[in-house]
């Protein structure tokens, strides 16, 4: 086990590595200038050009890419263009809302998507199994920003529940933290819970027709025990592949519900340096995010082996 | 009997939710909420043409002299001011009692290092060190400006209120490149450790401004700070912002987005005002680098084809913020000046058609280039399109964000429309900055230095400096009319009409906002 997480973690070098010279190509690449940015709409050429060489954009792509490497390889992430502010501090300053809104994303996810899925499989057929794959169509189509508005005008400005935006870090107490947490995490939750809740169905659906389950039942076990100790944990893999591969989607969907409900945390970082091209900050949110993902994969696969004795690594 | 227990855990959830049903966040009852055109990037005005970097000096720094609300010249950190008869010496004495946040005295070396700074990157600033021959320290308070021959817009010039602003920055400040100190001596002072990019930019009440004794008026007049905190607050997302003005958790939007006033509008707890009753003016660019608006028929032949209400329409939409205009100098300042006829009003398309035909035009698309993420200015592009089609034009619309337009406008001067380049880009300017023919920068006609577009027109610069020379208004306003009148002949550019944006308050809580070039904050009080 341990010789696999330290192969996995050696594989993310390569990966990151590939990451950066692509994400670094790539926004060299694409139309827009960060010094005409920076000077403004009445700046001539000539101060546009001396803000350039003061950014260091005036040398070839390759110095620009070597100083980054170096600078990478030290741990320095670099200083943003615009707020000239170190982008390691920016990226500390936002990650607690994202991870706030993620994690409480998850839980939401894992709290109801599981059970949906579980109930509509032993239901098969039913009301019950129609109504949690409305919901599972119905959520995966809703645009989250539609849903965040509705939500929005329901829950904050027509009942007055909610703020309708901002975010307060836990220091602020538990009561603000999650009144401003809740609307925007279950936001995100309804298309990711749209999606387990489905998988989560497809996998029972599966399970219950094996011979071992009948076998279950034969014991005299309850339907409670052959779902929640036998179904389930049997049918848990795909259901964590799913949850694991649906962080890409959750690290999409927080771009656009930070901005919804104004949440100052790495998804907007990640859209204003897009917009105003910080190089340096766009550079190290790729790479943070890839990074991340290639982790969250990685901790996938070593829980299979949690929950099938016969994956070993 | 399970599925039962699940229900009644998602039941428990809804639950918990609803009692973390919020109250509305405690805070200090002066603590003024903003959410501004845009999010604060850059603490140095003088280093970027950004408007927002320009308000964030306004309430940290404090210039010499600033306009009123009729946009007459006061003096603002000067005290007292004497002209020599030939108009050759100024002498400015400053007020008593003048301080940086950090506790030092504002002195005569500090002004005259700021102007400097500003001089070396602003083109008025640049014009008016141009004409001087020497900034000179007389006393602690008091400089002297010896200029090499008369040259009349010296406090306008000094009064500047669209970036760059001549503000008065510490010496040892405005020595650097970039800076990142925050110590001004204006009525708010920055608080740096509490700025969040992205997120908000707080100020706090100054408590050793001395304001003047006069009632504040447009940017003159005393800066008395009615509220302890300004926080602004950066939101992306205009609809967010409508929101939390709807639900009282923000206090003020600057700039609303035209589309979203009507729910404001409906809301009776809302009140809507311009900070500035001349608001913007549309401006259509021609590139002259390039056939075919390099002769002057041409560009004459577009013109013809434009109609101002067109363009305010798609834009605006409402008519009470917007009015066509044809002065270049901007309708309601002292240099406006009508021109006869329909001339920018009503399109003649078949005066178009025969001066591009008399051009010889080949029919070439001519590129325009969209901004589409700009909402005040996305439906530009469509219409100029449109128009200058129905005129005999072939028209290659070219639709791309902000960002990437600015990025590519640059290389017009030397790509062709053909191979990336441009004919034609839509933009907006606050009418302050285009109130007389120095500070209206896309009157130059200093070729490859000139603004983008980049028109060669040795008359028309001859015609400012003579401008910048005029020693009364009369003579001013009479130049002036010659320029403009020069302009629309040349086809510098097409003035499309002006618009206000009003800015959006909680009626009865948010008090005393002035009439200004943008939304000033001395003199707002909140209950």
């Amino acid at each position: 086990m341990a010789a696999f997480v330290i192969r996995r973690i050696l594989a993310t070098i390569p990966v990151l590595g590939m990451v950066a010279v692509i994400v670094f190509l790539i926004l060299r690449l694409t139309p827009g200038d960060p010094a005409t940015l920076l000077a403004g709409d009445n700046a001539t050429l000539a101060q546009i050009e001396e803000i350039r060489r003061h950014l260091g954009l005036d040398r070839s792509i390759v110095v620009q890419f070597v100083s980054w490497i170096g600078h990478l390889l030290r741990g320095d992430f670099g200083e943003s263009f615009f707020f000239k502010m170190p982008v390691a501090a920016l990226i500390a300053d936002r990650i607690q809302p994202t991870l706030s809104l993620a994690l409480m994303t998850l839980i939401f996810t894992i709290v109801i998507a599981v059970p949906m899925g579980v109930i509509a499989a032993n239901r098969r057929g039913t009301w019950v199994d129609h109504a949690v794959m409305t919901f599972s169509v119905g959520g995966f189509s809703i645009p989250v920003f539609v849903l965040g508005y509705l939500l929005i005008y329901v829950f904050a400005i027509r009942l007055n529940w909610f703020p309708v935006q901002g975010f307060k870090s836990f220091d602020a107490g538990i009561r603000p933290f999650l009144s401003h947490l809740l609307l925007p995490s279950l936001t995100l939750s309804v298309v990711y819970i749209a999606l387990v809740a489905r998988i989560a169905r497809a996998s029972v659906i599966e399970v219950l027709n094996e011979d071992y389950i009948r076998t279950a039942y034969s014991k005299g076990l309850t339907n409670r025990v052959v779902l929640t100790q036998h179904a389930l944990r049997n049918a848990a893999i795909p259901i964590v592949t799913v949850i694991g591969m649906g962080v890409a989607l959750l690290i999409g969907g927080a771009v656009v519900i930070e901005s919804v409900y104004n949440i100052p945390g790495l998804g907007r970082l990640t859209v204003d340096a897009v917009l105003s091209r910080d190089y340096p900050t766009i550079q190290a949110m790729v790479l943070l995010f890839s990074f991340i993902y290639v982790m969250i994969n990685m901790l996938v696969d070593l829980s299979y082996a949690v929950l099938d004795p016969r994956i070993r690594y | 009997m399970q599925e039962r227990g699940l229900i009644q855990t998602l039941l428990g959830l809804a639950a918990t939710a609803a009692l973390l049903v919020s109250t509305p966040t405690a805070r200090a009852e002066t603590t003024l909420r903003i959410v501004m055109h845009s999010d604060l990037k850059i603490l140095d005005p003088t280093w970027t043409w950004a408007y927002i970097s320009r308000n964030y000096g306004a309430m940290v720094y404090d210039t010499l002299f600033a306009l009123d609300k009729d946009l007459k010249v006061q003096p603002q950190m000067v005290d007292t001011y004497t002209v020599s008869d030939d108009k050759l010496v100024y002498t400015f004495k400053l007020r008593d009692g003048l301080k940086f946040h950090d506790g030092a005295p504002v002195t005569a070396n500090d002004v005259i290092a700021s102007l400097k700074r500003w001089g070396a990157r602003d083109s008025w600033g640049q014009q008016l060190l141009e004409f001087t021959k020497s900034l000179d320290v007389v006393d602690d308070k008091t400089v002297r400006l010896t200029l090499r021959e008369p040259y009349a817009l010296v406090l306008e010039a000094l009064a500047k209120p669209g970036s760059l602003v001549p503000f008065i920055m510490p010496a040892r400040v405005a020595a650097d490149e970039q800076i990142t100190d925050t110590i001004g001596s204006g009525p708010f002072i920055f608080k740096k450790d509490e700025w969040r990019p992205g997120n908000k930019a707080v100020f706090v009440k100054n408590p050793d401004y001395k304001p003047r004794s006069e009632p504040a008026s447009g940017l003159a007049g005393g800066k008395v700070a009615k509220v302890d905190r300004i926080e602004w607050i950066s939101m992306p997302d205009p609809q967010t912002a409508v929101n939390a003005l709807l639900a009282g958790e923000i206090d003020v939007i600057e700039s609303p987005q035209h589309d979203l006033l009507p729910l404001l509008e409906a809301d009776k707890n809302i009140e809507l005002r311009a900070a500035s009753k001349r608001g913007q003016q549309y401006m259509l660019r021609f590139n002259f680098k390039f056939p075919p608006f390099n002769d002057e028929r041409v560009r004459q032949a577009a013109l013809a084809s434009l109609s101002q209400i067109n363009f305010l329409q798609a834009a605006v939409g409402s008519p009470k913020y917007y009015r066509t205009c044809q002065a270049l100098f901007g309708c309601g300042t002292p240099l406006a000046e009508k021109v006869e006829g329909d001339f920018l009003l009503k399109s003649d398309f078949a005066a178009s058609k025969n001066l591009l035909k008399e051009a010889r035009y080949d029919g070439k698309p001519i590129v325009i280039y969209q901004a589409t993420d700009v909402n005040s200015l996305n439906p530009l592009g469509p219409v100029a399109a449109q128009l200058l089609r129905k005129g005999g034009f072939n028209v290659d619309l070219q639709a791309m964000d902000w960002q990437t337009l600015i990025a590519r406008r640059s290389k017009g001067q030397t790509m062709a429309p053909a191979d990336g380049g441009w004919n034609i880009f839509l933009t907006t300017w606050a009418v302050e900055d285009i109130m007389n023919p120095i500070v209206s920068v896309a009157l130059s006609g200093k070729c490859d230095k000139a603004y983008y577009g980049w028109p060669c027109d040795e008359k028309i610069d001859a015609m400012r400096l003579d401008f910048a020379k005029a020693s009364d208004l009369a003579k001013q306003k009479k130049i002036a009319a010659d320029i403009q009148s020069h302009a629309y002949k040349f086809g510098f550019y097409a003035p499309l009409g002006e618009w206000t944006g009003p800015s959006a308050w909680r009626r009865g809580h948010v008090g005393g906002v002035l009439e200004a070039p943008f939304l000033v904050q001395w003199n707002i009080s909140k209950k």
